[in-house]
C-alpha cells in the first residue's frame, strides 16, 4: 500500500483544467520533492490531496483511505504546512498548538507541546504572540503544529520560502528525522538546492501531469538542472 | 496541405437529436405565438368589463399567470440546484441558471404589472400585502442568486454557492409569505385587494385566466429550451477554448 | 452527538478568546449600534406616545446591521490572516465548524446587544425589558447567525464581500424581522400573549428550519 497514490487526476476551476490525468505514487519511507513553475499545479495537487479541493475526476488514496469518501479520516493522518501559515496572531504560540493539538484529539497536550517545541528550538518562544515573532520563527510553529499529532504523512507547499539559513537548517534536520522514521514526506518547492538535498526522488510538474520523475541517487545535477530549466521555459 | 477528401454526410443518431430538438423548439416558438395573439384577443376583446375596475383589470391575465410561473421557474431552478449538489452534472446547474434567470425576468414583469394596476385601483403603487411583499423578497433573493455566480471566484464555486442560495431561497419563501401574512392581519385587518379576486371571477374571467396560464406556459418553456440550449453553446465553446489553451 | 460537542465548544472558546484579546468585533460594532440610535433619533422624531410602537423596530434594524457587521467580520479575519485553511484541515465534520463558528457568532452578538439595549432604553426612554423580551432577543438572534454563519462563509469567498452579505441575508431573514419586531412589541406591552405565542412560534420554527438546513449545505460549499 503506497503511502498517496493518484491515478488521473483531473482538476479545474471552470477554466481550463489546472491538473489533467496526473498519476503519482508515494511510498511508504520516501520523500518526494516536486518542482513545478508557478501556476504548473503544485498547489492545487496539494489541495487536492488535503482535502481543500475535490477531484473532478480520477482516484485519491492517502495513508491507505479513499479521498472522497474517508475525507476526514485522510485530515487525520496528514500534517500541512502551507505557504501561508494557519496561526493566529494575537495568540501564543503555545495557545495556537494548544487549540490545533486538541482539535487534532492529542491527548496530554500540554506534554506534547513542549515536547516538539524542543525539538523544533522554539521552547523560549512559546508565550509570545505569533504577531511579535520573525517569519522564520512563525514558519517553525506552523510546522510544529503539523507533527503535533504524529501524522503518518507530511505535505509542504514551498515550506522553504522566506526561511534564513538557520531555520533552514532546523527543517531539514526535522524532515530529515521525519521521514527516517517510517513516514511519507511531499514538499513542493522552486528551490532546487534545498529540494535536491532533501528529497529521495525528484518530479516536476508541467502541462497538470508528472512530467519527469527519477530517484536522486540516479539523478545526474547538472543534468537535471538544465532539464528543469526547459520544463520552465516551455510554460512560460 | 492535402485537401481532404468529402464524404457525404451521413445522418447520425445526434442529427436526428439535434434536428428533433428544433423540431420541438419551433413548434414552442409557434404554439406560444399563436396562444398568445389568442390570448391577447381574449384578454381585451372577449373578456366582459369589470363592474368595478374597469378596463384596468384585464393587468390580471398577465400579472396572475406571470406569478404562477414564476413560482414554477424557481421550483424548478430548486431542482436543479439540489440535482447538481447530489451529482455534479453541468447540465442540472445549466437547469438551475436558465430557470432562474427567466424566472428573475418574469417576477419582474409581475411587480411592475402590480404597480402599474395597483395605481390606478388602489391609489397608491404599493402595498406591502402578503403576496407583492413575498414577490418582491423573491426576486432579491434570485437577484442574490444570479449575483453570486458573477461575484464568486470561479464559475464552479459559483454553481455551488449559487446551489445553496436556490434550495434556502425556495424553503424561505412559505416563510416569508406566512410572516407577511400574519403581519397585515395585526396592521391592516381590513384591507380589500384587487388581487384577492380570483376565487369570485365568473367564469368567462376564469376560462380567459386558464388560457392565459397556458400561453405563458408555454413561452415559458420555450424561452427556457431557447435559455438551456444557449448555455449548452456556451459551456461546449468554453471546454473548446479550454482544450485548445491547454495544448499549447 | 458526543463527537460535535467537543470540537464545537473549542472552536467557538477559540473565537472568544481571540476577540477577549483583541476587542476587535465587539468594540466596532458596538459604536456602529449607538450611531444606528441616534441617526434614528435625528430621521424620524419619536414622541413620547409612539415610543412603544417605533422602539422596536428602530432596535431590530440597529441589532440587524450590527449583527451583519459581527458576521462578516469573524470569516474575514479567518480568511485574510490564511486560517480559514487551517479550520478545513482539522479532521472535524463540516458540521461542527458550522455549530462551532455559529456558537462564537451567536454569543458576540448577544453580548453586543446586551450592551446596546440599555443603552437603547436611555436614549429612546423605552419601558419595559421583560423575559418575553429577553427569549424574544435570544430566538431572533439565533435565527440571524444560522443563517448569517452560511451566508458569509460564502460571501467572504466572493469579490464585493461586504455587498454580498448584506443582498444575501437580509431577503432570507425577513420573516426573522418582522417576528422579532412583533414579539417585541408584544413583549413590553403593545400586544397580547396570543400574539407573542404566534411570533414567538414563528422564530423557533425558523431557527428548527435552518439549523438543520444551513449545517448540511455548509460542508458543500466549503470544498474549492
Amino acid at each position: 500500500m503506497s503511502a498517496i497514490r493518484v491515478v488521473g487526476l483531473w482538476k479545474g476551476y471552470g477554466g481550463p483544467p489546472v491538473l489533467r490525468g496526473l498519476d503519482l505514487d508515494v511510498s511508504w519511507g520516501e520523500f518526494l520533492v516536486i518542482f513545478g513553475a508557478n501556476g504548473a499545479g503544485k498547489t492545487t495537487l496539494l489541495k487536492v490531496l488535503s482535502t481543500l479541493a475535490r477531484p473532478d475526476s480520477g482516484e485519491v488514496w492517502v495513508a491507505g483511505f479513499e479521498r472522497r469518501r474517508e475525507a476526514q479520516a485522510i485530515r487525520r493522518s496528514i500534517g500541512v504546512v502551507a505557504h501561508r501559515g494557519f496561526l493566529y496572531d494575537d495568540l501564543t504560540a503555545y495557545e495556537n498548538l494548544a487549540f490545533y493539538g486538541r482539535m487534532f484529539g492529542v491527548s496530554n497536550v500540554r506534554e506534547r507541546v513542549r515536547q516538539v517545541a524542543a525539538r523544533l528550538g522554539m521552547e523560549h518562544r512559546l508565550d509570545q504572540r505569533v504577531r511579535t515573532l520573525s517569519h522564520g520563527m512563525q514558519k517553525r510553529i506552523s510546522l510544529a503544529a503539523a507533527i503535533l499529532h504524529d501524522p503518518p504523512i507530511l505535505l509542504l507547499d514551498e515550506p522553504e520560502a522566506g526561511l534564513d539559513q538557520e531555520a533552514l537548517g532546523m527543517l531539514s534536520r526535522v524532515l530529515q528525522d521525519w521521514k527516517g522514521e517510517g513516514r511519507a514526506v511531499l514538499m513542493t518547492t522552486h528551490n532546487l538546492e534545498q529540494g535536491l538535498a532533501l528529497g529521495d526522488r525528484v518530479a516536476i510538474l508541467a502541462q497538470g501531469k508528472i512530467a519527469y520523475q527519477e530517484e536522486r541517487t540516479a539523478l545526474d545535477l547538472a543534468g537535471f538542472r538544465g532539464t528543469y530549466q526547459r520544463y520552465l521555459e516551455a510554460t512560460s | 496541405m492535402e485537401r481532404a477528401e468529402s464524404k457525404p454526410h451521413v445522418e447520425t443518431a445526434e442529427d436526428r437529436a439535434r434536428a428533433g430538438y428544433n423540431r420541438l423548439s419551433n413548434a414552442l416558438l409557434v404554439a406560444s405565438g399563436v396562444a398568445m395573439l389568442l390570448n391577447l384577443y381574449l384578454i381585451f376583446i372577449y373578456a366582459p368589463l369589470d363592474a368595478t375596475q374597469g378596463q384596468v383589470y384585464r393587468a390580471l391575465f398577465v400579472h396572475v399567470p406571470l406569478a404562477w410561473i414564476s413560482f414554477l421557474a424557481f421550483g424548478i431552478t430548486f431542482v436543479g440546484s439540489v440535482m447538481y449538489l447530489w451529482k455534479g452534472s453541468r447540465r442540472w446547474d445549466a437547469l438551475a441558471l436558465s430557470s432562474a434567470e427567466i424566472g428573475v425576468l418574469f417576477t419582474t414583469l409581475v411587480l411592475v404589472t402590480g404597480v402599474f394596476w395597483a395605481k390606478p385601483i388602489w391609489g397608491t403603487w404599493w402595498q406591502w400585502e402578503p403576496r407583492l411583499t413575498t414577490t418582491l423578497i423573491l426576486w432579491l433573493i434570485y437577484v442574490a442568486y444570479l449575483m453570486v455566480r458573477s461575484y464568486a471566484p470561479n464559475p464552479r464555486q459559483g454553481a455551488r454557492y449559487a446551489a445553496v442560495i436556490g434550495i434556502i431561497g425556495l424553503i424561505d419563501v412559505p416563510i416569508v409569505y406566512f410572516s407577511v401574512e400574519w403581519w397585515r392581519s395585526v396592521h391592516f385587518p381590513h384591507v380589500v385587494g384587487p388581487l384577492a379576486d380570483e376565487g369570485t371571477l365568473p367564469a368567462s374571467m376564469r376560462s380567459v385566466l386558464m388560457f392565459s396560464l397556458i400561453t405563458f406556459t408555454l413561452l415559458f418553456a420555450y424561452l427556457l429550451r431557447e435559455r438551456l440550449a444557449l448555455k449548452r453553446t456556451e459551456d461546449a465553446l468554453k471546454d473548446l477554448r479550454d482544450t485548445v489553451e491547454s495544448k499549447q | 452527538m458526543r463527537g460535535l460537542v467537543r470540537p464545537v465548544l473549542l472552536l467557538a472558546w477559540k473565537d472568544l478568546l481571540l476577540e477577549l484579546r483583541t476587542r476587535d468585533i465587539v468594540s466596532s460594532v458596538l459604536v456602529f449600534g449607538v450611531l444606528v440610535v441616534v441617526i434614528f433619533n435625528f430621521a424620524l422624531k419619536v414622541t413620547p406616545s409612539q415610543v412603544d410602537q417605533l422602539a422596536p423596530g428602530i432596535l431590530w434594524v440597529a441589532f440587524a446591521f450590527a449583527g451583519i457587521l459581527a458576521m462578516n467580520r469573524a470569516f474575514v479575519l479567518e480568511k485574510d490572516r490564511g486560517s480559514l485553511e487551517g479550520l478545513l484541515l482539522l479532521p472535524v465534520s463540516r458540521d461542527a465548524l458550522y455549530f462551532g463558528k455559529l456558537l462564537g457568532t451567536f454569543l458576540f452578538m448577544l453580548a453586543v446587544e446586551a450592551v446596546l439595549l440599555p443603552v437603547f432604553i436611555v436614549l429612546l426612554n423605552f419601558a419595559g425589558f421583560s423575559g418575553g423580551l429577553a427569549l424574544a432577543i435570544l430566538l431572533a438572534t439565533l435565527g440571524f447567525a444560522a443563517v448569517g454563519t452560511l451566508f458569509s462563509a460564502i460571501a467572504v469567498h466572493t469579490r464585493s464581500r461586504e455587498i454580498m452579505l448584506p443582498v444575501l441575508f437580509f431577503p432570507v431573514v425577513v420573516p426573522v424581522v418582522i417576528a422579532a419586531v412583533e414579539a417585541s412589541k408584544a413583549a413590553i406591552g403593545a400586544g397580547g400573549m396570543v400574539e407573542y405565542g404566534r411570533w414567538l412560534g414563528l422564530l423557533g420554527a425558523f431557527d428548527a428550519i435552518f439549523l438543520v438546513i444551513c449545517p448540511w449545505v455548509f460542508g458543500l460549499i466549503l470544498e474549492e
